[in-house]
């Protein structure tokens, strides 16, 4: 009875020519989204003037040059390895050192003491990575999420090349809340300020219902309204779980948000990020 | 009345012993109070009359006994001796403990005890480091999970977002000089084209004149009326972004194009420093009219 009815409608739309209604705009999920009260407001000042001060400030204000160290979960396994390695090229000024046991309360202070500006730690489970740890280093939020779909670079579906050490360009999508712009610019904060468009990189990190998809793409302009966009690199999925307002400590750490499943996964038309 | 050698007869090898566990090498016995672990003649607790063992609860080490007099009193059968948590003290115990018990016993004691306190000091090490917390996984929660992922990658379109963010940035001009579309001369060009063809071209060539005097190509053009039907291709992209059209970064370009589009040799070889992109069907006659 629908298709008779999606029938009937297209004819009376057609009868009406010119003067037929404007379709009806389908209800997506992201149309039907809770309103949430934090969505930052481009012209906020109060959200413009914490920007300006927290611990993402020197970052923003080119002070400081991000140098990332990446590392794993005890014994990492084939997989993980070279997902690590992947990473570490398409992240600048990143270096990949293997964990050996070493706790992470007490590397900590040493990564600080050799000016590392970023801590990635990627947990793996059987065999493959499933969790990562983005810890800002001189005391600054850590965020834990999941990572899911995990692809290698042989296993995209492509046919370029190995990225270049060009900066890619960064791109943030649809982080609108409060709570999805302090993570947004936990990310922004990994790569170089300047981007290379020698280069022609991007590092796209997209916001879709509270799931961060990660691709890293070379673009090449056809023409003015044409793009076309190859895809190299690793992808993955992360779905945060905590922030945490100090380094990373599992124990006393002071938590900015959870991820409380009871009450968030309730409703479907609410999310966070 | 049941000696040990009864005992062993009937359990050692002959009829069932619950405690028994045969494997291809060895037969392993299970009995809590066994000295060795092993099932013979000489480690049955159940077969040997006077037996002793070492066993541990909670961290703290006893010596076990067994003697012929409390055999028809199994309440009382095994008797417990606390031992020092001092090593050598503790071995002098065992030792004082057993004192004129078999030799086989006493030694094989004092080896069982010597590889508890080893474990014993093993543990106390390994809960002092970092332990992995163990989290299980909940089925229902995963497949959730997955589901609601891949909708939202779905949901995403990734590919157009990332095309449509380029555009803008483009439209936006961070890229600076890097690419230039001269749109404005297609559509002066354009409203030209409709007027007269050798105007048109004539005009072309005095607004290329009035914008850059860098370009070098200005002279090697040519005008085709050929060229015209892919003019009208490039209307669509009238409103675009308003490029400078001073500088042409040879290098930056000349790396794109290296790695996209393919040659086309007679356009090349016309104008060989500008390098506009343009889509492939359309960029000889772009680059003709451009010029």
């Amino acid at each position: 009875e629908k298709i008779a009815a999606k029938k009937k409608r297209r004819k009376e739309r057609e009868a009406l020519g010119d003067k037929a209604p404007p379709k009806a705009v389908p209800k997506t999920i992201e149309n039907q989204r809770v309103y949430d009260e934090t969505t930052v407001d481009p012209n906020d000042e109060e959200v413009a003037f914490d920007e300006a001060t927290d611990e993402f400030a020197p970052y923003f204000n080119r002070q400081t040059v991000p140098k990332i160290l990446i590392t794993t979960s005890d014994r990492p396994r084939g997989r993980t390895v070279r997902f690590c390695e992947q990473l570490s090229t398409v992240i600048p000024n990143s270096h990949v050192y293997y964990r050996r046991g070493l706790a992470l309360k007490r590397i900590i202070p040493q990564c600080i003491a050799r000016d590392f500006t970023d801590l990635i730690v990627i947990n793996e489970d059987r065999k493959i990575p499933n969790g990562l740890v983005l810890s800002h280093l001189p005391d600054g939020p850590t965020a834990h999420f999941r990572m899911s779909s995990v692809r290698l670079r042989k296993e995209i579906k492509r046919k370029g090349k190995e990225p270049t050490e060009h900066v890619p360009e960064v791109i943030l999508n649809n982080f609108t809340t409060r709570l999805g712009h302090s993570v947004g610019r936990m990310f922004a904060s990994l790569f170089p300020h300047d981007p290379q468009f020698i280069g022609r990189q991007v590092a796209t990190f997209h916001n879709q219902r509270d799931y961060i998809f990660f691709r890293f793409h070379r673009y090449i302009f056809k023409s003015e309204k044409k793009v076309g966009i190859q895809e190299l690199g690793p992808r993955f999925t992360l779905k945060l779980r905590s922030l945490q307002k100090g380094t990373f400590d599992s124990k006393f750490g002071e938590y900015e948000w959870i991820h409380k499943r009871r009450e968030m996964d309730m409703n479907r038309r609410k999310f966070h990020l | 009345f049941l000696s040990p050698q009864v005992v062993w007869d009937m359990l050692g090898n002959r009829q069932f012993c619950s405690y028994k566990i045969t494997t291809k090498t060895q037969n392993f016995c299970r009995n809590e109070y066994n000295l060795t672990g092993l099932c013979n003649r000489s480690s049955c607790p159940l077969a040997n009359s006077q037996y002793a063992t070492v066993r541990e609860e909670k961290g703290r080490c006893y010596l076990y006994m067994k003697t012929i007099e409390r055999a028809p009193f199994p309440r009382r059968l095994w008797e417990r001796v606390l031992l020092s948590k001092n090593y050598e003290k503790a071995l002098e115990e065992i030792d004082e403990n057993l004192i004129y018990w078999p030799r086989f016993i006493r030694h094989k004691c004092k080896q069982r005890f010597t590889k508890i306190t080893q474990y014993l000091i093993r543990i106390r090490k390994l809960t002092l480091k970092r332990q992995r917390k163990i989290v299980p996984l909940r089925r229902k929660i995963e497949r959730r999970e997955k589901r609601r992922e891949e909708k939202a990658l779905i949901a995403a379109q990734l590919d157009n977002a990332i095309e449509k963010e380029l555009l803008e940035r483009l439209k936006q001009d961070t890229y600076g000089d890097i690419y230039n579309f001269p749109i404005h001369a297609f559509d002066k060009a354009l409203q030209q084209q409709e007027a007269d063809s050798e105007s048109e071209s004539d005009a072309e060539k005095e607004e290329e004149d009035e914008e850059a005097d860098k370009r070098e190509f200005v002279e090697a053009d040519d005008s085709d009326l050929s060229d015209f039907e892919d003019m009208d291709k490039l209307e669509t992209s009238s409103e675009e972004e308003q490029e400078e059209e001073e500088e042409v970064e040879k290098k930056a370009s000349h790396s794109k194009s290296k790695g996209k589009t393919p040659l086309k040799g007679p356009a090349r070889r016309k104008r060989p420093y500008i390098e506009i992109e343009y889509e492939e069907e359309t960029e000889p006659g772009t680059k003709t009219k451009a010029a």
